[in-house]
This record gives C-alpha cells, sequence and structure tokens, in this order.
C-alpha cells in the first residue's frame, strides 16, 4: 500500500492518478469477491457481499481505511502490552496499578472501537515481540523497564495520531474520534512521564532511555506555521511534533514479530 | 522529509476527494458561507467596537479557518492569564515541583497565544478582558479545580474544532497545541488525586476511551463567567 501510494503521488495528471485510484479499487473488490467464491458457494458469497455493503468499514475510501488500521496496530500493541504489564505478578507496584489499568482500559476500548468502524476490514492483530529482540529482556520483570516502554508507545501514540489528522479531513466524523483518542494518549503520556519523575511535557527531543531516541526525533522543533518562537525550552514543549505513518512503524516494527 | 510527508498527504486527499465529490465536507462550507452572509447581514453592532482599557468590549471571531484559530486564540488568552496570575501570586505554602509545573503551563499558554496572535497576523482579534473573581488564588484546591477546568475545556475546544478547519496546516497546528493541553490537564489532574485514574478520569473520558469534542457554542457558554468581552462566533463554519 505505501509503495502505491509512492508511485501515485509522483503522478501529475490528474486524470491518470484517478484512473489509476479507480482501477486499483475495481481490482482489489474483484479480488475479494473471487476469493470469497473461491471459499464458499454462490448463496454464501451473495451473502457476503450484502454483508459487507452494511458493514462500517465497506463505506470508507481506502485512504481512511489505511490510516484507521494503522491506528488499530499501535493500538492492539498498546493494549497487549499493558493487559500482558497487569497480568505480571510482581511488575507494578500496588500505589501504582490503578494508572495502568486506566490506561489499559482505554487502550482496549480503542481497539474495540477502531475494529467496529473498520468491520470485515480490520487488519488482524500482529504477533508483539516487547523485548525487541531482546533489547528490553527485562520488560514484565523489572517495573523501570515496563514504565520506559509504556511512555515510549505513549508518546510515540500521539505522534502518530497527529501525523494522520491530515489524512481523515475528508470524513469530519473519524476526524474527531481520532482527535478525542489522541489527546486520551497525550493525557496517558504525561501520567506515565511524571510517574517515572520526567515533566509531563516533551522538552527538546530529550529522553533518558536512549534506545527510544527515534521517538523523540524533531521535538525540538520551535518554528510553527513560520513564527519563530521565543521561549527555548518552553517553546519546543508547547507544541508535540507529528511522525510520519514510517518513522512510527520504524519504532512500532521493532516490536512486532509477525 | 516533512516535504515528502505534505506531497503524500496532499495527493491521498486529492484522491479521497475524486471518490467523494459531493463530500460532507464541501457542503458544510457551502453552508457555512451562507450562514456567514445571514449573520454578517443581522449583525447590526458591526464592527464598530469600543475598546476600554485592558482589553476590547466585544469581538467577532470572524469566519472560515482564521475565525476557529481566533476561536483557539480566545482561549489561549484566557488560560495564559489565568496562569500569570497563579504564578504571579502563588498560594501559600506551595511545593517548589508544583510551582514549577505550574510555570511550565503559564509559558506553554503564553507561547501559545502569542503563536496564533502572530499566525492570525491582521486577522487577530483584540485583547480580551477576563475575570477571575470566582477563583481564590491563594487556595489551591481553587486553583487547581479551576485549571483542571480550563484544560478540559480547552481539550475539548481543539477535538471540536478540527472538523472546522479546512486547511491540512492549520489542522496540524492545532493538533500540536491540543496534545500539550491534554498533557496539561493529566498533570493537573493528578496533582488533585495523585496517582489515581483521574488523570484521565471516567468523568472526562468516556467508555469508548475517548476525550470530549464540543461546539464552539458549548465551549464559549462555559468560558463565559470568565470572559468579560462579548464574542461573536456567529461566522465560525
Amino acid at each position: 500500500m505505501l509503495k502505491q501510494h509512492t508511485i501515485l503521488e509522483t503522478l501529475d495528471d490528474p486524470a491518470l492518478v484517478a484512473r489509476l485510484a479507480s482501477r486499483r479499487e475495481v481490482l482489489r473488490r474483484a479480488g475479494r469477491l473471487g476469493g470469497a467464491v473461491a471459499l464458499s458457494s454462490v448463496p454464501a458469497a451473495l451473502a457476503m457481499l450484502a454483508r459487507s455493503a452494511f458493514a462500517q468499514g465497506a463505506g470508507l475510501p481506502q485512504q481512511i481505511k489505511d490510516v484507521l488500521n494503522f491506528a488499530l496496530t499501535l493500538e492492539y500493541l498498546e493494549n497487549e502490552f499493558y493487559q500482558t504489564g497487569l497480568a505480571s505478578g510482581g511488575l507494578i507496584p500496588a500505589a501504582d496499578r490503578a494508572v495502568f489499568q486506566q490506561i489499559a482500559k482505554h487502550e482496549a476500548a480503542h481497539v474495540a472501537l477502531l475494529q467496529g468502524t473498520l468491520g470485515q476490514d480490520a487488519v488482524p492483530k500482529p504477533n508483539f515481540d516487547f523485548t525487541a529482540g531482546g533489547q528490553f529482556g527485562d520488560v514484565f520483570s523489572n517495573y523501570a523497564t515496563f514504565q520506559a516502554l509504556s511512555q515510549g508507545f505513549e508518546d510515540t501514540g500521539v505522534r502518530a495520531y497527529k501525523g494522520q489528522a491530515g489524512n481523515l479531513q475528508s470524513n469530519g466524523d473519524i476526524l474527531t474520534v481520532a482527535l478525542r483518542i489522541h489527546s486520551v494518549e497525550a493525557r496517558h503520556a504525561s501520567e506515565v512521564r511524571r510517574l517515572r519523575g520526567q515533566k509531563g511535557w516533551i522538552t527538546g527531543n530529550q529522553t533518558d532511555v536512549g534506545v527510544l531516541a527515534a521517538v523523540y526525533a524533531g521535538e525540538e522543533n520551535t518554528t510553527q506555521a513560520g513564527v519563530s518562537l521565543p521561549g527555548g525550552d518552553a517553546a519546543s514543549e508547547a507544541f508535540d511534533e507529528p511522525l510520519s505513518k514510517d518513522q512510527v512503524l520504524a519504532i512500532a516494527g521493532q516490536f512486532i514479530r509477525t | 522529509m516533512p516535504s515528502d510527508d505534505s506531497r503524500e498527504r496532499r495527493a491521498l486527499e486529492f484522491l479521497g476527494r475524486l471518490a467523494h465529490p459531493s463530500s460532507r465536507r464541501t457542503f458544510l462550507k457551502w453552508s457555512g458561507v451562507s450562514l456567514a452572509v445571514v449573520a454578517a447581514a443581522c449583525n447590526d453592532n458591526g464592527s464598530g467596537l469600543t475598546a476600554p482599557p485592558g482589553g476590547t468590549a466585544s469581538v467577532s471571531l470572524g469566519s472560515g479557518d482564521a475565525g476557529v484559530l481566533n476561536y483557539a486564540y480566545a482561549l489561549e488568552q484566557l488560560e495564559a492569564a489565568f496562569y500569570t496570575q497563579v504564578v504571579d501570586r502563588p498560594y501559600a505554602g506551595i511545593p517548589q515541583a508544583e510551582l514549577q509545573l505550574l510555570t511550565d503551563v503559564r509559558d506553554h499558554e503564553v507561547i501559545h497565544r502569542d503563536f496564533l496572535k502572530a499566525a492570525l497576523g491582521a486577522k487577530a482579534i483584540g485583547d480580551l478582558q477576563v475575570t477571575f473573581a470566582s477563583v481564590a488564588f491563594g487556595d489551591r484546591t481553587s486553583v487547581l479545580t479551576t485549571a483542571r477546568t480550563f484544560e478540559d475545556l480547552g481539550v475539548s475546544a481543539y477535538n471540536g474544532a478540527g472538523r472546522l478547519l479546512t486547511d491540512p496546516n492549520n489542522l496540524l497546528v492545532a493538533g500540536k497545541i491540543v496534545s500539550v493541553e491534554a498533557r496539561h490537564a493529566a498533570a493537573i489532574r493528578d496533582l488533585l488525586e495523585p496517582k489515581s485514574a483521574a488523570f484521565a478520569g471516567d468523568d472526562v473520558v468516556d467508555a469508548q476511551g475517548l476525550d470530549p469534542a464540543r461546539k464552539p457554542s458549548e465551549v464559549l457558554g462555559a468560558a463565559k463567567p470568565f470572559i468579560t468581552t462579548t464574542i461573536d462566533a456567529s461566522q465560525l463554519p
């Protein structure tokens, strides 16, 4: 999908882009129908088509479905991370448990919401490796490691949703839902950072976890919409920066096994 | 990197428009135009504003993206004025860490305010008159509960305003600000109820895990007790 977008964006002829886009959609639909017919009887295939016409995901443009599936993948990651952490005896101190239970509750709700919106177009949950190939081997036995990754995931989530808002502008309802998730992720990030003794906001591109440097790359920006802002650290803290899909996938990909 | 990103965004947006030529957005844009015309015709106050010391008696936010950004600018003026007072006369016995936190928040809100004014240029509304008569600045609970109200309100305002913006660059800037407001909200809430679920409590985040999104009329209604200036938001999209 990313590759197709890259090809499309290099084309300057709107008519050609339109032809390619509609051809891509026809091929995609034909592929789905073909698969259905091969796997089941014709009446069952018709029933499936009827369902798909009413599924919430069916009417959404591919661009929006791509963003929602990207978000769903991140929510799967966060959800499984917190479920595993809460189930790991002795990991989270009793005094901090209410915080992580609240975060976990929201991430589970986000997964359900995105799955419900995408319907049959929702991507399946990947298999995760929260040790990132052994970089964080004690993630579920050492609270400091767990907290550090939690902060990294939340701050990444904030940047990821922010980076996709522009891709949802054609659908105000979905854009609004994404913004409403985005600010909840920011609440989580602030709380986890402060639990760790950090400020709730991001100063420059600073991080106390060296391997998470990519999470904070670019956060030092102090020029907004062409306005150069005075205030040094405060000017970088006052604005959270977006990450592109590729930047997010490079971070999250370390934790995705398959 | 940013230019590739925005090129991709533009290309994808273009495709989205092709797929939905009579989109809701187009409709809203047109209905917004007619609403603005009606509002201008009915507005017998016009732009004859009086400017008493310390602020403007009445302002019109204007229309389009600039109107939405003026709406944000109005809220940032309110927040900046509030935290400036909080930091100028902190409540008795305030711990150093708490004063630092509130000073950071003050700095961020002042930067948001000044940024929006600069970005709006000639379209920026004047200085609002604000009042914090209901706030006991010497009392921690009074200050922090007011701060919580402002931060939660700000988050819901930006969340509701996103769909009103048409320029993706403006949407991005609003997104950069709203997550910092949400960070503030969580921190203030945690000061009131440390290490509890309150930072994103069930009183604000709903069962679907969503922060509220409020319309400008709701937000300005909630902010009205603190803003003396009459704000005309009737031309907003």
